[in-house]
């Protein structure tokens, strides 16, 4: 920075009672992209893009633990012994019919603050992260269980039949023969999940993670001159993230897709 | 015995006994969990009898918390329901329209109104209400959230309605044509009654998705519905969190499998009924159908 005053020029940090501070230029210059930005979304006081980026975050990581946890489920459901089957039946039967909101904010208000669970974060930021993508997934995982079931059901009697003929277990036939062909034949379901769960990342502004619809809550409060506009910019940011995942999947789909 | 798997041989005694053990195990493991759990909720004074005994004993609990919140929950879906399926109808109809502007342009309205999040929709309702309107603050929170729902819910419920009438078979609206029939007496008084009828278990369904939506309202709107009821509860009833929650979560659980069996019991009535043509329509588990 000294390079850039001019030879004699005082040293920036004497105090301003010598060099009232009216004769010095604004040290900090206002960046470009706050003039090309409208009033309402001030980038100083707002982050945008930070809320969005823990949006894509929370669907991402519940997306990995719903995904795994719910095929954990449906190879329950389908499974030789009647107690795994009873008890993933009655996991999908209750999770699916509690409230999502009730599910998150008991992370937080049960789970958190009343037995002391911080899932491993350090801060209240990170905890609160980590507590909703539990519930995100818990409850998601119903549905993606759901749907593999329905993709179970539509694989052909006779590949499993002529995978057991061959001698294999049941952990064999599913996991060679019938869900490989499940998987295929569901992406477009799953893709239904995933944009939901997409969605219900809103609903970890319950909360308090720092995420889209929480700075929204914020921006329509202090912008209130503005809120069509501001809910526009998210609706956008929103459009932005599930239009591309839904058109992805469904050219996976329709590449995975079994013929029959 | 009942109908086998396909994916397993039906067990010998040998299955039977690793089966058997499986079961063992898993009771175990399920039983270590139990103990564990309780543990952690004795230590933390959350199982005493104190914190639980209000349900059974004080009815207070019930007539001024726990009750009007079930009430406040049941009416806004309710409403969102009755206000939001005429709507659908009307959009569901113009979507099927022989004029393609319109068509094109409804269309794009049920996408853009199904990709948003209802939360953002009852955020922005909420802020509408409190600027541009002269509803009280007290009764904001209902109107935002119903107003959110039956934004969401128009745009989910045009699609069933329109699949419902896709479902129908051509011999219907050819039929209808034959005899004279114009566009909209084909409509009204042949293919939206059977419609009407298919889509009754996807509707049933669809008020689960609703009823678990108002609790969205319920956090972050204020809104004085059953989970609002939680945070009253345990700071009336000293800190029991973990109760409350608990009685919560199971009326929200009894409400929704109390309509889960309606729907399921409507479809085999569907199935059963002459009152239609088509297929009974279900909707997806999520019961929000893809956006592509």
């Amino acid at each position: 920075m000294a390079g850039h005053l001019p030879p004699g020029a005082p040293p920036a940090t004497l105090p301003s009672a010598t060099f009232p501070s009216a004769t010095f230029p604004s040290a900090t210059p206002v960046p470009d992209t706050a003039a090309l930005l409208p009033d309402f979304l001030d980038a100083q006081r707002y982050d945008l893009f930070g809320a969005f980026w823990v949006t894509v975050q929370l669907a991402l990581y519940a997306a990995a633990g719903a995904l795994t946890w719910g095929t954990l489920l449906a190879g329950l459901r389908v499974s030789p012994v009647p107690l795994l089957r009873a008890f993933a039946a009655l996991y999908v039967h209750v999770v699916r019919n509690t409230p999502l909101t009730v599910i998150i904010v008991a992370t937080s208000l049960a789970l958190h603050q009343t037995m002391g669970a911080t899932l491993g974060g350090g801060t209240a930021k990170e905890t609160g992260f980590r507590l909703a993508v539990l519930g995100l997934a818990a409850y998601t995982a119903t549905f993606v269980c759901e749907s593999l079931r329905s993709g179970i059901n539509s694989v052909p009697v006779g590949e499993a039949e002529a995978a057991r003929s061959l001698g294999l277990t049941f952990p064999q036939v599913l996991r060679h023969v019938v869900l490989p062909q499940a998987f295929r034949a569901v992406v477009n379901p799953l893709a239904t999940v995933l944009m939901s769960l997409t969605k219900n990342t809103t609903t970890a502004a319950a909360i308090g993670v720092g995420e889209a619809a929480l700075l929204m809550k914020e921006m329509l409060e202090n912008e209130s001159h503005a809120v069509f506009a501001v809910f526009a910019v998210f609706a956008f940011g929103f459009v932005c993230i599930t239009l591309p995942t839904g058109l992805l999947l469904g050219w996976i789909s329709t590449r995975v897709a079994v013929r029959r | 015995m009942k109908a086998l798997s396909v994916l397993y041989d039906s067990p010998g005694p040998r299955a039977r006994r690793r089966n058997l053990l499986y079961s063992l195990l898993f009771l175990l493991m399920v039983a270590a969990a139990a103990w564990w759990t309780l543990k952690q909720l004795a230590d933390k004074n959350q199982l005493a009898a104190e914190k639980w005994t209000p349900f059974v004993e004080d009815p207070r609990v019930w007539t001024e918390f726990l009750l009007p919140g079930l009430l406040h929950t049941v009416q806004a879906a309710a409403v969102a329901l009755v206000l939001a399926l005429p709507l659908g109808a009307l959009l569901g109809i113009a979507r099927l329209s022989d004029h393609a502007l319109l068509r094109r342009s409804v269309g794009t309205l049920i996408d853009c109104c199904r990709a948003v999040p209802v939360l953002m929709l009852m955020l922005l309702a909420n802020e509408v209400y409190a600027r541009f309107s002269d509803v009280t603050p007290e009764a904001r929170p209902l109107y935002a959230v119903v107003t959110g729902l039956v934004v969401f819910n128009a745009a989910v419920l045009a699609e069933i309605v329109r699949a419902g009438i896709l479902a129908l078979p051509r011999g219907q609206s050819d039929a209808a044509r034959a005899i004279g029939m114009r566009k909209g007496q084909l409509m009204a008084s042949i293919l939206l009654p059977q419609a009407v009828t298919a889509m009754l278990p996807a509707l049933t369904t669809q008020l689960v998705v609703i009823v678990k939506d108002t609790a969205l309202g319920g956090e972050m709107l204020a809104f004085d519905e059953l989970l609002h009821q939680v945070r009253l509860i345990s700071a009336n009833y000293g800190a029991n969190t973990i109760a409350s929650f608990t009685v919560v979560a199971l009326l929200f659980i009894a409400l929704n499998l109390l309509l889960t069996a309606l729907a399921s019991r409507t479809e085999s009535w569907v199935r059963r009924s002459r009152r239609t043509t088509g297929t009974a329509v279900t909707a997806s588990p999520t019961g929000r159908a893809p956006l592509a």
